[in-house]
């Protein structure tokens, strides 16, 4: 063959001598079609490199780590109005705003510093400003804690307006409980620490009074019949707080109450019911020596990230134990710096922060994923105030020499490592670390679970049942009908077998679980029984037959066993059938099911393991059973026929000589085979329930990773982080199925040379 | 002893192996003749019979067919808390179709044979098929045209037939003035929409165009206000009959003649009538378009949708397959390389259909759909036009899944077109090209054809990339129909497989969509079953013709 691809022979004919026109153009003619087709061919073949390279395209970003820009740095704006109390950004970069102790609020832009207006809150004019707080920071809510025991809650927004096609953000201060200031403590002690949540439901203000109350107050929005709204004002005095509190937080749910002090003692509250808290725990959560430095809330304020003077950030939860018990416990730690944490700002639409400390550099991490992203120095001089913008794509950065610093991130996918899409993780409210698959979600608040784990054991197990089914009807069916059948008869089976490798999987998984769910629901013992009484049967006819009379037993010719076993399974099957419910009843207590649930503890899914195992076997068995054949039966005829001359009996022969044989052609076959299954979608989607549970029993579902690509891909935002997992997820099935795929397929050309030099 | 000596002769064995595959065999046949028996079955005019019944107590009369029959162990039944006689061994039920959505509120009842009084098949008893609120099982009591009975009794089965024929002509019309006249009206308006906003962008809008566009408006808006007024006609024209039926319990319903489908009595026909019946509903089940959520009716749509998509596949599939198998067979260099392409070729084969869905929705229609949408329809901003799933895309990732099928076939036809062919054809003087394109491709094209009819057989079966780029449940409208450009690539389209999928398992009524799954599954099943045996066919053919020249 080699020698014909050179197109150098047949144009050396024209080589001299004159060219006519004509073979000029014939030559022309081959020589273009030569490029075309190799260019034609090498381009099918990129085409389909192709696909490798676009799926590791688009999972690639996942991976890479995150990075920040320097924008510009400036002056804070009004240093003269007073120190820093809060700093924030709103979603577009373009304006941020200054709160001061003196309740000056100095809105800026962004970038440059420039002043865009200034506004002061409105304090009554005997009071003092004794403490400040951040409400939720979505929320924009500030609250002014005062010497005479009131309080003023503000709340910067920004309204959007387009004149001249041009956006333009004008800032302003809104008083959501009005501009009065509410009384807290009726005792007219000065607020040292106040903390505050608005939701629809209403406001909670926890405060701590100079004299070490800690007052709690609700305000829940009453209508009367009339539709007049007045507000309703729960109160509540703690009286034996004996902790110092240097920090003080409720949560957006208005369900719990931290109180901690720098030393490092956390007592949490459960204030559902305002009138009455109850201390849940008391615990200490730093270690020996180090004091905590920052306490916020992660988004969703359902754990606290606390920072301490060691440069430590740990990550604490409320978490439910086994035993119903509630208590805190440490999620995760993260060593973010040798020296200690200035300042931590969460994001607010995933579950990342910010830290900075005390020698100026910043660090962004991911909670979920475990994973630090940035850590970069950024000034010389000590920071003093941290935030980030509401999409967390750019921060603000005050120094203790009244600078600010404007940076840019691009982060877009910091929840995804390898730790969360293999390994165990702790998620919040969850008792324990454990692999899970969630991936959909509506609220901000939702904390991604994209741990692939639970998704490729599901693959492994529905393929495993497959295969258990598959393996020995396609195996033992091969070995006969290549080595024992008449030729005849293999004619017809042959293809008949492979004739089901083209039925649409849509159809095995359509009666797999509208069909044959339901069956097996209602005839499982009669399923079990049927792997037992079938065999038993055969061996029974086969024993009977032997002994039969020769002229009945010669009428049927050689190698046409298999067509003579058929009336005898089916009447076999009948049996398994009619005897199941007697032994159902004697055995299992007259339902399986329930004696199963009774005496184990196992569940009975009706769409389970074995459904899918047998639809899935059955669409595997004809790929092994066609390559095993295809082995078999190219086993050089002169080593069976020397076994035979040497007295061995054709069993003998088979598994001797032609099973060690051919025994690689069988490997591969199954390889092949165990490919297709892991990569089979709609016999999944369809017999199964498609919940990702870790369970190896057989009475159980599962999710594969095709069936979760099926189910989830459709509504995946594109180039979000749950799209590129999918694509992942598509990648790791190309990747095992490509790698078992040539490694068989290198098998077998292995086979093939050593068959032809037998 | 004896038993000890069988065993060791290994014939036991042999048997076992021989069970095997008989076991494969019968699963086999046994899943086609499941498949054709419940497939073929929901066309059977079925009979309708009136149970009298044991209610609680209370005797009530039901009308419906009989779908299907479960037998459970008394002593199974006593657990899940049904009621039965001391003396029972089993507890028999029955699943009614009792029809009658709209009065009794569901489809199904299941009933139990020991509260059966009785079981009759009066000869008077309709089926109705509706196009809306399903089947109505009863008795037809009167005739009524323009509000007014103008038959009763006897006369009422010859009185409605006719006119039930009037009202199906007049429904056609109707139909095809909304779907075809009005539906072509509206696209016309879209695309002047286009237009104006094509132009608006390229800033070559003017007055003059304005002008000329309100013209055309105008002229559609007075042919549709024509079509509208001929429906309006037709319409009042198909109101003005009804009948009047008795359902079950005596209640007498005023059913329009224009949402009847069909009318029969079922227990008093003949067996010719029904075999007539039969195949009248099979015809319109392949060529109609689906009704109440897909649960009834015809699949056409989806037919249809499966055949533009596989036919447009098979268009690209083919000359990339070909060229590509030319290339790697009879030029490349033969060497490690190419033993490698060849296998990751192969191997292509093998690998998850649906990751060759995940690569069609990113990079054809996220990024080529979305690069041509920017680039050619502007105007259309911000709904996609290529940017999102649609034919083109499906028959685009299918032909890259079928790719490797049509590589190895023709790659297989082409290494066993003997090498003394193309040695002569050289010799005698002809160019390689020529070799290739008079002698060896004519021999190995049975080959081809044996790998594109596979290709076709594969891409018909498979759903699940499909689900990502194309495929919907219900398509408005074809992907092929009278307007301009006629062949609407960037259109979504219905595909029998996902049609199985989608009615079998989100379908709000899996119970009364069940047969029409398992009718659609065996059309599937026939069609992909006839293209295998067409494909193995061909190969045999082509095995026996080259035998005969190897001999030469």
């Amino acid at each position: 063959m080699n020698e014909l691809n050179s197109n150098k022979q047949p144009s050396s004919l024209f080589q001299h001598g004159t060219l006519t026109h004509h073979q000029r153009w014939r030559l022309l003619k081959d020589s273009l079609a030569s490029k075309a087709v190799t260019f034609g061919g090498l381009g099918v073949i990129v085409a389909i490199v192709l696909i490798f390279f676009y799926l590791l395209y688009v999972v690639a970003p996942l991976f890479g780590s995150a990075e920040a820009k320097s924008i510009s740095q400036y002056n804070v704006p009004e240093v003269n109005a007073g120190k820093t109390l809060l700093l924030a950004m709103e979603e577009q970069n373009k304006v941020a705003v200054r709160f001061t102790d003196q309740g000056k609020v100095i809105f800026f832009e962004v970038a440059t510093g420039k002043i865009i207006s200034t506004d002061s809150i409105a304090i009554p004019e005997n009071a003092k400003i004794s403490s400040f707080s951040q409400g939720n920071p979505i929320t924009g809510v500030v609250a002014y804690g005062l010497s005479d025991g009131r309080a003023v809650i503000a709340k910067h927004a920004y309204k959007i307006s387009y004149p001249n096609d041009k956006r333009l953000i004008t800032p302003v201060i809104e008083y959501p409980m009005g501009k009065e200031a509410l009384l807290i403590d009726s005792e007219g002690h000065a607020l040292d620490k106040i903390a505050i949540r608005i939701n629809e439901d209403g406001t909670i203000i926890a405060t701590k009074t100079q004299d070490n109350r800690i007052v709690l107050s609700r305000y829940t929005k009453e209508e009367s019949m009339f539709g007049d709204e007045t507000l309703e004002q729960t109160t509540s005095v703690l009286e034996s707080v004996t902790m110092p509190i240097d920090y003080l937080k409720v949560d957006k749910e208005q369900q719990l109450m931290y109180l901690a002090s720098k030393e490092g003692g956390l007592s949490v509250y459960n204030i559902a019911n305002t009138a009455e808290p109850k201390l849940i725990e008391h615990l200490r959560v730093t270690n020996k020596g180090a004091q905590i430095t920052s306490l916020v809330f992660l988004n969703a304020e359902i754990s606290l990230l606390i920072g301490d003077s060691n440069g430590l950030v740990s990550q604490w939860s409320l978490v439910r134990s086994d035993s119903n018990q509630k208590s805190m416990q440490k999620l995760r730690s993260f060593k973010v710096s040798d020296s200690a944490v200035v300042s931590i700002n969460a994001e607010q639409r995933r579950k990342g922060f910010m830290i900075a400390d005390s020698k100026g550099d910043i660090g962004i991490y991911h909670s979920t994923a475990e994973r630090q992203l940035i850590n970069e120095n950024i000034t010389q001089s000590r920071p003093e105030y941290l935030t980030q913008s509401p999409r967390a794509n750019g921060f603000l950065l005050q120094t203790i020499d009244n600078k600010i610093h404007f940076w840019t991130v691009h982060n877009e996918h910091p929840d995804v490592s390898f730790s969360s899409i293999w390994k165990e993780v702790w998620y919040e409210s969850y008792p324990k670390p454990d692999y899970i698959w969630q991936s959909s979600s509506s609220s901000n608040d939702f904390e991604p679970k994209l741990s692939l784990t639970p998704l490729v054991f599901g693959t492994l197990k529905a393929a495993f049942y497959a295969m258990m089914v598959a393996i020995p009807l396609a195996i033992m069916g091969a070995i006969y009908t290549a080595y024992f059948m008449a030729p005849a008869m293999r004619s017809y089976v042959k293809p008949t077998i492979e004739l089901m490798e083209a039925l649409p999987t849509v159809i095995l998984g359509f009666l797999a679980g509208l069909w044959l769910a339901p069956f097996v629901e209602a005839h499982l013992v009669g399923v079990f029984s049927l792997f037992m009484v079938v065999p038993i049967g055969v061996m029974l006819f086969a024993f009977c037959w032997q002994h039969l009379p020769k002229a009945i037993r010669h009428s049927v010719a050689n190698g046409w066993d298999a067509a003579l076993l058929i009336p005898v399974i089916i009447i076999s099957a009948w049996f398994a059938f009619a005897i199941s419910p007697m032994i159902e009843s004697t055995f299992f207590a007259g339902s399986m099911q329930i004696w199963m649930k009774d005496t184990f503890g196992v569940g009975y899914d009706q769409r389970n393991s074995l459904v899918v195992g047998l639809a899935m076997g059955f669409a595997v068995i004809p790929t092994i059973f066609s390559i095993t054949e295809d082995a078999i039966f190219s086993v050089p005829k002169n080593l069976t026929i020397g076994s035979l001359a040497l007295g061995a009996t054709p069993w003998q022969t088979m598994t001797r000589v032609v099973l060690l044989t051919a025994s690689p052609g069988i490997f591969s076959a199954v390889m092949i085979g165990f490919g297709r299954a892991v990569g089979e979608t709609m016999i999944v989607l369809m017999a199964t329930g498609n919940t990702p549970v870790m369970d190896l029993s057989i009475f159980q579902g599962m999710r594969t990773l095709a069936a979760n690509i099926a189910v989830e891909m459709p509504e995946a935002e594109v180039d979000s982080t749950h799209y590129r997992v999918l694509f992942l997820a598509a990648l790791v099935l190309f990747l095992f199925t490509f790698i078992f795929n040539t490694l068989a397929e290198l098998i077998r050309q292995n086979l093939r040379e050593k068959y032809s030099s037998l | 002893m004896m038993i000890k000596e069988w065993f060791k002769s290994g014939s036991p064995w042999v048997w076992l192996n021989a069970a095997a595959v008989s076991t494969s065999i019968i699963l086999v046949v046994g899943l086609l003749f499941l498949i054709a028996v419940r497939g073929l079955g929901h066309f059977w005019p079925a009979d309708v019979v009136e149970y009298h019944y044991m209610d609680n107590g209370k005797e009530s009369i039901m009308i419906g067919e009989l779908v299907d029959t479960s037998v459970m162990s008394a002593k199974m039944a006593k657990e899940s808390g049904y009621k039965l006689q001391d003396n029972a061994d089993t507890l028999v039920q029955h699943l009614i179709k009792t029809g009658n959505r709209d009065i009794l509120g569901m489809d199904f009842r299941w009933i139990q044979q020991q509260n059966i009084k009785s079981e009759r098949l009066p000869k008077e008893l309709i089926t109705i098929e509706r196009r809306e609120w399903g089947n109505f099982y009863g008795r037809l009591t009167a005739v009524k045209e323009n509000g007014r009975v103008i038959a009763t009794g006897e006369k009422v089965w010859t009185a409605v037939q006719s006119r039930i024929d009037r009202a199906h002509k007049i429904y056609d019309e109707i139909e095809h003035i909304q779907k075809k006249q009005i539906g072509a009206i509206n696209y016309r308006l879209e695309r002047l929409r286009l237009k104006q906003r094509s132009l608006e962008l390229k800033g070559k809008w003017n007055e003059e165009l304005a002008k000329e566009q309100t013209q055309e408006k105008s002229e559609l808006a007075k042919e549709y206000q024509g079509y509208q007024a001929q429906a309006a006609i037709l319409y009042k024209e198909i109101n003005r009959d009804s009948i009047l039926a008795k359902d079950s319990t005596g209640i007498e319903k005023e059913i329009p003649l224009k949402s009847i489908v069909h009318l029969i009595r079922a227990n008093n026909m003949g067996v010719f009538t029904k075999i007539i019946t039969y195949f009248a509903k099979f015809g319109e089940f392949i060529s109609e378009d689906p009704r109440e959520a897909n649960t009834e009716g015809g699949i056409f749509p989806a037919i249809f949708g499966t055949v533009m998509m596989v036919m447009l596949m098979a268009v690209i599939v083919t000359p990339f397959g070909v060229i590509a198998a030319v290339y790697m067979r009879e030029y490349a260099k033969q060497g490690f390389t190419t033993r490698l392409i060849r296998i990751a070729v192969n191997n292509l084969a093998g690998v998850p259909s649906i990751v060759y869905g995940v690569f069609g929705l990113g990079f054809f229609v996220y990024i080529l759909g979305g690069n041509i949408d920017a680039i050619f329809f502007p105007e259309a901003a911000p709904a996609p036009v290529f940017g999102t799933p649609g034919l083109l895309w499906a028959s685009l990732t299918l032909a890259l899944l079928t790719l490797p099928v049509v590589i190895v076939s023709t790659e297989e036809g082409l290494s066993r077109v003997p090498k003394s062919i193309r040695e002569g054809s050289l010799a005698l003087g002809a160019t390689k090209i020529e070799t290739l394109w008079r002698t060896v491709l004519p021999m190995a094209s049975p080959a081809m054809m044996t790998g594109l009819i596979l290709a076709v057989a594969r891409a018909a079966g498979e759903v699940a990339p499909l689900m990502l780029v194309g495929v919907v449940k219900l398509a408005p409208t074809l992907p092929l129909d009278g307007n301009f450009p006629f062949l609407h690539l960037d259109r979504k389209f219905m595909h029998l497989g996902f049609h199985i999928y989608d009615v079998g398992f989100q379908s709000p009524n899996v119970e009364a969509a069940r047969p029409l799954v398992y009718a659609t599954s065996l059309l599937l099943v026939m069609v992909i079953i006839g293209l295998n045996l067409f494909a193995i066919g061909i190969r045999n053919n082509l095995r026996e013709k080259f035998r005969a020249l190897e001999g030469m």
